[in-house]
């Protein structure tokens, strides 16, 4: 069905990434899952073409665009090349909104000029080894010391964590009374501080293109100037930005299980079974048939989320059914668009086993489908 | 008035990714067609850009003969940088030929004010590539075509023409057409802030009447070339597949020599 969120210039800009990503992107992928990870010089490049500076504001070098919709058309154009850039999809969708909301003069003189021209980029380490559901039960600690806070602890599954030059570190510098929620901070940890130390890249099942590390606090020194938003308050901070994070990857998981049924369709015309095409059998066409379906309706929910998040109605509710839905539905898709592939779909020059095993962490990244249940029911007030 | 005007000729040309077909009077059928600025002239436009931020004063005009549509082609190029465009669009010139399309770019380029014309090296998609030698006759300046390198100073442009067995070292004096390969330097993306700019940049319309130009000088009637026939290519056929028994890169090799490729 045709969309309606898109105007001339938005069409013009998917253009242009789509053109990058052809050129820039595509060609490199087998070359970067074998290193684990995408070059940090890329960033450089996509920042050149505007990416990193949309939201930025216009006096540090960004477009100063308040609408999502172009970041939508980013992560969309990476999905259907059926690549996938995680580091950079976590700076823009998932921490740069913490820089735009709660970071103060200082620190956005400080910092957005280099998120503009992509000499800075930045992860978010909520999750430890001992705790990830359950966030309010870390364990990383920031203790005021004069200026600086000292910050212990370990963090893991940080995505762009081996590339990134920032880290906003979410760490316990409190305690009130029974509340867990509270007594939470954002310390943002600069490259080259002393005792920040990067642990492995991690061997994913998928999304290889992209680095997740293991990351070690041992008495770093962070200075007070580097709390974003207020002492004690990151619980509230952190919920503030879900729904944009997690319809993020609602939109990274339609995107990438469109491009799977386009692999499916191209495969199965060429294929020949028992003197046929693949794609003359009726149940590749019922197959190929309910998986466009399913696309259609995860999309409709998508892109009404998207405006519902432009408009300011999107709840964290709302965008907990998005991304459940669309990651459920991409799970489908994708499964079945292999399975066309037959044996060719289980070998790894075949992009389709790429996205085969790039979208199961959909289901449990940025919440698990089990927590956007809990989120959900909790709205039904039962 | 800006000390060095640029002209850039940029053409939009069907999407070659898309099937193609021909219209009843044997021209390519360009309804449903996806078009895009042809690929090569991004190479022109990136030269003349280069040229603009090195010197003070310069202004760089893209200008094109086509179709509504074609409205595109410029507007990637004006996003990727340029500062004004020229659209030349007349129903009278569906099926112009080459003689055709550079006599109306010839009057569109008097018309704006030209010391330097960049041309791509040839169209993706009639690629003849003789449309800038033509147009310097028209115009009645210098050329120098097919260059990978070239610099304006003083009102010379310097350049480097590549060959198969010599590089040329060539110079002319301004005004003059030159075209450039796709050795020239990549072409930028058009960026996020070039795009919203790129809405504000004046587009100038013209029409046959506005360049003094008779419909009879121009279109299919007026055409050198005449397509006689046409047929669509017919589809692929398997090749041919030979089972190694141990003898396949014997096999293979009598192939090649059998079709004379080696
Ligand atoms: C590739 C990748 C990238 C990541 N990137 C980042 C990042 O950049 N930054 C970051 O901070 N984190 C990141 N994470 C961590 C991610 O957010 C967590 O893995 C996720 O939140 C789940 O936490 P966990 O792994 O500790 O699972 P657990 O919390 O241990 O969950 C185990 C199981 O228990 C279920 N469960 C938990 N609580 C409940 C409940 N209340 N009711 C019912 N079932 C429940 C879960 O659904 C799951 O099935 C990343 C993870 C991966 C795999
Ligand atoms: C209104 C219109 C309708 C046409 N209809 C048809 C049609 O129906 N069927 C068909 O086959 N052809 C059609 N043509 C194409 C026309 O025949 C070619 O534009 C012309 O022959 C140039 O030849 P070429 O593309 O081989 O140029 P080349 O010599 O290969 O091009 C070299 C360079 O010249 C410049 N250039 C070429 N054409 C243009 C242009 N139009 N505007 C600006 N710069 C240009 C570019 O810089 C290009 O890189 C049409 C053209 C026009 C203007």
């Amino acid at each position: 069905m045709e969309r309606n969120l898109f105007d001339e210039e938005h069409d013009a800009f998917r253009a242009t990434v789509r053109q990058f990503m052809a050129k820039e992107v595509v060609p490199h992928m087998p070359e970067w899952e074998a290193a684990g990870m995408a070059p940090r010089e890329l960033f450089k490049k996509t920042a050149q073409i505007g990416i990193n500076g949309l939201q930025v504001p216009e006096e540090f070098g960004g477009a100063g665009v308040d609408s999502f919709l172009f970041n939508t058309i980013v992560f969309e154009e990476i999905g259907y090349a059926a690549a996938s850039l995680g580091g950079l999809q976590v700076h823009l969708n998932t921490v740069l909104p913490y820089f735009l909301e709660y970071a103060n003069d200082e620190q956005k003189a400080r910092w957005f000029p280099g998120f503009a021209d992509g000499d800075l980029v930045a992860s978010i380490a909520m999750t430890e080894p001992g705790t990830g559901s359950d966030l309010a039960g870390m364990t990383t600690t920031a203790v005021r010391d004069g200026d600086d806070y000292i910050l212990n602890g370990a963090k893991t599954f940080i995505t762009g964590g081996i590339n990134a030059d920032l880290v906003i570190v979410v760490a316990r510098t409190g305690r009130d009374g029974e509340d867990r929620r509270k007594g939470l901070s954002l310390l943002v940890v600069e490259s080259g501080m002393e005792g920040f130390v990067r642990g492995r890249n991690l061997d994913k099942l998928g999304l290889k293109s992209s680095d997740t590390a293991e990351l070690l606090f041992d008495h770093v020194r962070v200075p007070a100037r580097n709390v974003l938003g207020t002492e004690g308050g990151a619980f509230a901070l952190l919920t503030s930005n879900l729904a944009q994070e997690r319809l993020s990857i609602a939109i990274t998981a339609q995107a990438t299980a469109t491009a799977a049924l386009n692999l499916a369709i191209d495969y199965v015309r060429q294929r020949k079974v028992f003197g046929r095409r693949v794609a003359d059998f009726q149940n590749t066409k019922f197959v190929l048939a309910d998986c466009a379906t399913e696309l259609e309706a995860a999309q409709a929910l998508v892109d009404r989320a998207v405006t519902g998040l432009d408009a300011g109605t999107l709840t964290p509710a709302d965008a907990a059914k998005v991304k459940l839905f669309a990651t459920e539905t991409q799970a489908r898709v994708v499964d079945r668009c292999l399975q066309l592939h037959g044996g060719y779909g289980y070998m790894r020059e075949y992009p389709i086993s790429r996205l085969y095993a790039d979208a199961r962490v959909t289901r449990i990244f940025g919440g698990t489908s089990e927590v956007m249940k809990s989120v959900i029911s909790k709205s039904l007030a039962l | 008035m800006k000390t060095l005007r640029i002209v850039v000729c940029v053409k939009y040309v069907p999407d070659a990714t898309c099937d193609r077909r021909f219209a009843d009077d044997l021209t390519v059928d360009r309804d449903d067609l996806d078009g895009l600025l042809s690929e090569l002239d991004e190479y022109a436009v990136e030269q003349a850009l280069q040229i603009k931020e090195a010197v003070d004063d310069a202004e760089v005009t893209v200008v094109t003969v086509g179709p509504e549509d074609a409205l595109g082609a410029l507007s990637k190029a004006l996003s990727m940088g340029g500062d004004k465009a020229v659209h030349v669009e007349d129903d009278d010139l569906h099926g112009s030929d080459v003689l055709g399309t550079s006599s109306v770019l010839a009057r569109a380029i008097e018309h704006t004010g030209y010391d330097l014309v960049l041309c791509g090296m040839a169209s993706t998609d009639g690629g003849m590539g003789v449309l800038p030698s033509i147009l310097a006759e028209r115009l009645g300046v210098p050329q120098l075509t097919q260059l990978s390198e070239l610099t304006v100073k003083d009102g010379v442009v310097t350049a480097r023409r590549d060959g198969d067995l010599a590089s040329e070292q060539l110079r002319a004096s301004l005004p003059a057409v030159v075209s450039v390969t796709d050795r020239s330097g990549e072409a930028r993306y058009p960026s996020f802030k070039g795009i919203m700019a790129a809405k504000k940049k004046p587009v100038e319309t013209l029409d046959l009447s506005d360049l003094g130009i008779a419909a009879d000088e121009v279109g299919l009637a007026a055409a050198w070339t005449k397509v006689d026939e046409a047929a669509q290519r017919p589809p692929r056929t398997v090749g041919t597949i030979l089972a190694d028994d141990g003898s396949g890169g014997r096999q293979l090799a009598d192939f090649l020599a059998g079709r004379r490729l080696v």
